[in-house]
């Protein structure tokens, strides 16, 4: 439901129906609603048969790159003798996206469950959940969460008297963009600077603690308990445009529409229906310009391609952006498409964790380039500056934070350049003097 | 072929690598040197500076030659225009908070950053209208300064001390462009190895205080020694600025000390820039010592040989060439001989990263070579054979005021190869300047029995010649002798013919790492060489 707002008749509730209702937080009231029904049935299944199940799904990470999570399980070796890892990224930085805030607030126990089913089916006995370092609520939330599931027995060394171990251990963050990076986030429960590993070795192989590890996003382990419960052919059923996308996804939408807030789409429902229906459309008076459709990291679209655009993995890589962690930023025409361009680099030259070349120095200069457009000292060579760096930015470093920066440049010079020749050309006023 | 070989084609040239071996190693052997700074062959790799980057047919992007490991049939190519632009884009990157303060900077010359830039960096900057990064220098340690400004957070130093010293002193301090290498609070880099991390680092950015501002790199000379300070044998190369030794550096011996010295070596050469030197022959005429032509000193040498009876005694320096000891120890073999080298002491400091490695106890480059070639190690045994001897040669040793009084006690001729100008040369009958390690060329053998060369990085001073001359000249009797050794090689062939431990070695069986003696053991402290 598009929390904080009622549940609009377009949704599909299956994570969110209990957004909003602190019943919901306990363990007692999660299970009176149906809570840990999903664990006790997989703990009466063979992982394998588990790991299929969710295969079957067709469920895919919701953290952003759109992985199929029963074939990410399957990769992890069986009968290696070694201790497995599961770990919940609930680092939750991507700006736009607050979608894993939600589930963790209001309905804790989803993730647990979902932790305690994702361990027992790729043979781990402990899940670490990273939680964002400023998720304060969500962190006393969770706090209690696990202790209730403990004394209740749904984690502990016999869950729910099968014999099995699970444990779950929350790790706080400490506010570093990265370490929402899978390898990065491993490095930082070790106790390591959090930066991203070289890969391979991939997790399966060398991941927590250089062992077998999955990760597996909030939203993504939330909806195991469902898929569980309700069967893998329910949720594949979920699907309105590619039938590669399935199930429900919560898109964060943030921006000038009339009510900003957690939406449930199903899969392949189209973008204009999410913007101007569920969120009411664009603030009175305005039109929309732009939208940013999977946390700040993908390509910006225009109106058009946003209107025009099927809301799952596959429709808007059509559109020429990416799904990515559902957290979408509406702008519209009021919106000054260099300053925010120039607001997104700088946060990704701030987060920029210095190891590789590219991104420690490129982050930063692209995001002075680009504040000396805003106040007026630009010059069209800067443009070409702009997108020959972000060329150099792309592809060449361990992770995609220099890729992250980039994108926004090379899509924002591309499809919005007028507004930049504005700022060269002087016909727009200069911002940001002695920035 | 063998089933762990893997062929891959690099820049159009096939070659077979054992798997699991590396682009850029593969590259190595393959005669292309794929550009790079992180990357160090002694440190783990983080493919961080993403200068390796290359393009491997088929790979969706360009890959890290550093990290990426041979697959069959791969082709690689380094020059594409692919690869060359993102080395171009790295190297621009990399300049951009970078000063442009090489005619200072101690690195000049011998600065990755700014060959890579010379050879295929831009002409000019795209970056003018900004300002650079500023962080004042810091004091790392009693040698060691960084200089911030001019990093490019490689980490081969945070690694060294990390994952080689393992003591983890040096960080990776703050994000994104405003990151620095930091120091730890309240602690110093002052391990016993961390001089290295000057060498490791590719720019000017670690600077060594005793190097500082004291030679243009392009202004030295170099030549491949041993290093003399302790019974490891590190390799080395000693650096001259105008005939005077500047500073030592580690030369890479994968079996011997991989790339790295320890500070004790490696601030351990003022010595041989000593100015205090015997730069010519001195014969004993009555109460005064008189300076000699080369002829008149060996003719006297040789009758002070021909007149000793009964016993000599050598008290040698271990940092004498094997050589030199042996041909010297040649000289008095009829009579009953007595020779010692005096091994210094001191802490043993090891590198803990390297098995194997460590600034060993004794500290002299040649006690091994010296008993290979009959000599003891129990000096107080030497001097107190002094009195009785009929001869006493002092071979460039080092005396202490007591060994000095027991050598006034000697009622024989006390003859000195030496280098310094000591006081006590007074009671010399015969004092014969002689080169130091530095002015010659020669071999040591170090703990592990491992005979290595080195070579002369000096001109020797006034009249010195290397000690295995002056016996040389000497064993063919008085006169010309054709057969004297006027290298050090054929001095080495004489001690080859005459020590089982040497047969059929020559100077030219040693290239730059060395030969391990036959029965040398883990160390060779127990091997003996038997005379023939």
């Amino acid at each position: 439901m598009g929390y904080p707002h009622p549940s609009h008749p377009k949704e599909t509730v299956v994570l969110s129906q209990y957004f909003g209702d602190a019943g919901a937080r306990s363990y007692e009231g999660w299970t009176r609603r149906g809570g840990y029904e999903g664990l006790r049935k997989a703990l009466g299944m063979a992982p394998d048969a588990i790991v299929e199940e969710v295969k079957a799904s067709g469920l895919r990470g919701r953290g952003g790159a759109g992985f199929p999570t029963g074939l990410k399980w399957s990769f992890m070796p069986k009968g290696d003798g070694k201790p497995h890892y599961l770990v919940c990224n609930a680092d939750e930085s991507e700006p736009g996206t607050f979608k894993d805030r939600e589930i963790m607030r209001w309905t804790p126990h989803a993730l647990i469950e979902g932790c305690a089913i994702g361990a027992f089916a790729i043979g781990a006995e402990v899940c670490y959940i990273y939680i964002r370092g400023e998720f304060t609520e969500p962190w006393n939330v969770m706090t209690a969460a696990v202790a209730e599931a403990y004394a209740n027995g749904a984690l502990g060394t016999n869950v729910f008297g099968s014999g099995k171990r699970i444990e779950v251990i929350l790790h706080r963050g400490a506010g570093a963009y990265i370490c929402g990076e899978e390898t990065a986030l491993m490095n930082s429960i070790e106790g390591r600077r959090g930066n991203p590993r070289i890969k391979p070795p991939f997790p399966a192989v060398a991941g927590l603690f250089a062992l077998p590890t999955t990760i597996n996003n909030v939203e993504t382990l939330a909806a195991v308990p469902q898929i569980m419960v309700r069967g893998s052919a329910w949720y594949k059923g979920l699907c309105l445009g590619n039938p590669k996308s399935t199930g429900t996804k919560l898109i964060s939408v943030c921006g000038h529409v009339q009510r900003p807030g957690n939406y449930e789409i199903t899969m392949g429902t189209p973008m204009k229906e999410l913007i101007y229906d569920m969120c009411g459309g664009m603030l009175p008076g305005r039109t929309l310009k732009a939208v940013i459709p999977g946390g700040s990291s993908v390509p910006i679209m225009t109106a058009e391609e946003a209107e025009s655009c099927v809301t799952d993995y596959e429709g808007v890589v059509a559109a020429g952006s990416m799904l990515g962690s559902g957290g979408m930023i509406v702008m519209d025409d009021t919106t000054d498409m260099v300053y925010q361009i120039w607001r997104l680099a700088k946060f990704y030259a701030h987060e920029s964790c210095a190891q590789c070349t590219q991104c420690r120095e490129g982050t930063s200069w692209t995001t002075r380039i680009l504040g000396r457009i805003l106040e007026g000292q630009g010059t069209q060579e800067d443009l070409d500056l702009l997108l020959d760096l972000s060329h150099n930015m792309t592809g060449t470093t361990i992770c995609v934070l220099s890729d992250s920066c980039a994108t926004p440049i090379v899509s924002g010079i591309r499809k919005f350049r007028g507004e930049f020749e504005a700022y060269l050309s002087g016909a727009r006023a200069p911002v940001l003097a002695g920035v | 072929m063998a089933e762990d070989l893997v062929t891959v084609t690099i820049e159009g040239t096939q070659i077979a690598v054992p798997k699991g071996t590396t682009i850029i190693e593969a590259a190595k052997q393959a005669g292309v040197l794929v550009p790079h700074y992180c990357y160090h062959p002694s440190l783990p790799s983080p493919a961080v500076c993403r200068m390796c980057l290359v393009e491997v047919e088929k790979a969706p992007k360009l890959m890290p030659a550093c990290v990426t490991t041979v697959a069959e049939g791969q082709v690689v190519h380094v020059n594409s225009d692919g690869a060359r632009k993102a080395r171009q884009g790295v190297l621009e990157f990399l300049l951009i908070n970078h000063p442009l303060d090489c005619p200072i900077c101690d690195q000049a010359g011998e600065c990755e950053l700014q060959d890579y830039t010379f050879q295929e960096g831009r002409a000019g900057t795209r970056y003018s209208k900004d300002a650079k990064r500023y962080n004042p220098v810091e004091d790392f340690g009693p040698d060691i300064l960084y200089v911030a400004n001019r990093c490019i957070l490689c980490t081969r130093c945070v690694r060294f001390m990390d994952d080689v010293a393992q003591t983890p002193v040096l960080n990776v301090s703050e994000r994104g462009d405003r990151a620095f290498i930091g120091i730890d609070e309240d602690q110093l880099l002052d391990h016993p190895w961390s001089g290295n991390v000057v060498d490791l680092c590719p720019v000017g950015s670690l600077l060594s205080k005793d190097f500082l501002h004291k030679a243009r790199a392009w202004d030295l000379d170099k030549a491949a020694s041993v290093c003399p300070g302790c019974s490891q044998g590190c390799n080395i190369s000693i650096d001259t600025r105008d005939d005077v030794v500047v500073r030592l550096r580690p030369r890479p011996n994968l079996d011997v000390n991989r790339h790295f010295m320890c500070d004790y070596g490696r601030m351990d050469y003022r010595w041989l820039n000593r100015g205090d030197r015997v730069e010519a022959p001195l014969l004993r005429e009555g109460q005064r010592l008189h300076a000699a032509d080369w002829d008149t000193a060996l003719d006297r040498f040789g009758q002070l040989l021909r007149d000793a009876a009964g016993s000599a005694v050598i008290l040698a320096s271990g940092r004498m060439s094997t050589e030199s000891l042996g041909l010297v120890r040649s000289l008095v073999d009829r009579l009953d001989v007595t020779a010692a080298v005096r091994v210094p002491l001191g802490e043993e400091a090891p590198l803990a990263g390297i098995p194997h490695l460590a600034l060993r106890r004794e500290r002299t480059p040649n006690a091994d070579g010296a008993r290979l070639v009959g000599y003891g190690t129990d000096w107080s045994a030497a001097l107190a054979a002094v009195p009785r001897a009929g001869i006493v040669i002092v071979l460039d040793a080092a005396l202490s005021a007591e060994d000095v009084a027991v050598l006034q006690s000697a009622r024989a001729p006390v003859v000195v190869l030496g280098t310094v100008a000591d006081d006590w040369l007074r009671l010399a009958s015969l004092v014969l300047p002689v080169t130091s390690m530095a002015e010659e060329n020669g071999t040591y053998v170090n703990r592990d029995g491992r005979l290595q060369r080195y070579q002369q990085a000096r001109s020797q001073p006034g009249m010195a010649r290397p000690a295995w001359w002056v016996a040389g000249e000497v064993l063919g009797g008085p006169g010309p002798d054709a057969d004297a050794p006027a290298t050090a090689a054929e001095a080495f062939d004489l001690l080859a013919r005459r020590y089982d431990a040497f047969a059929g070695l020559s100077h030219g069986d040693l290239g730059f790492s060395g030969r391990v003696l036959a029965g040398a053991g883990a160390t060779a402290s127990g091997s003996a060489g038997g005379t023939r």
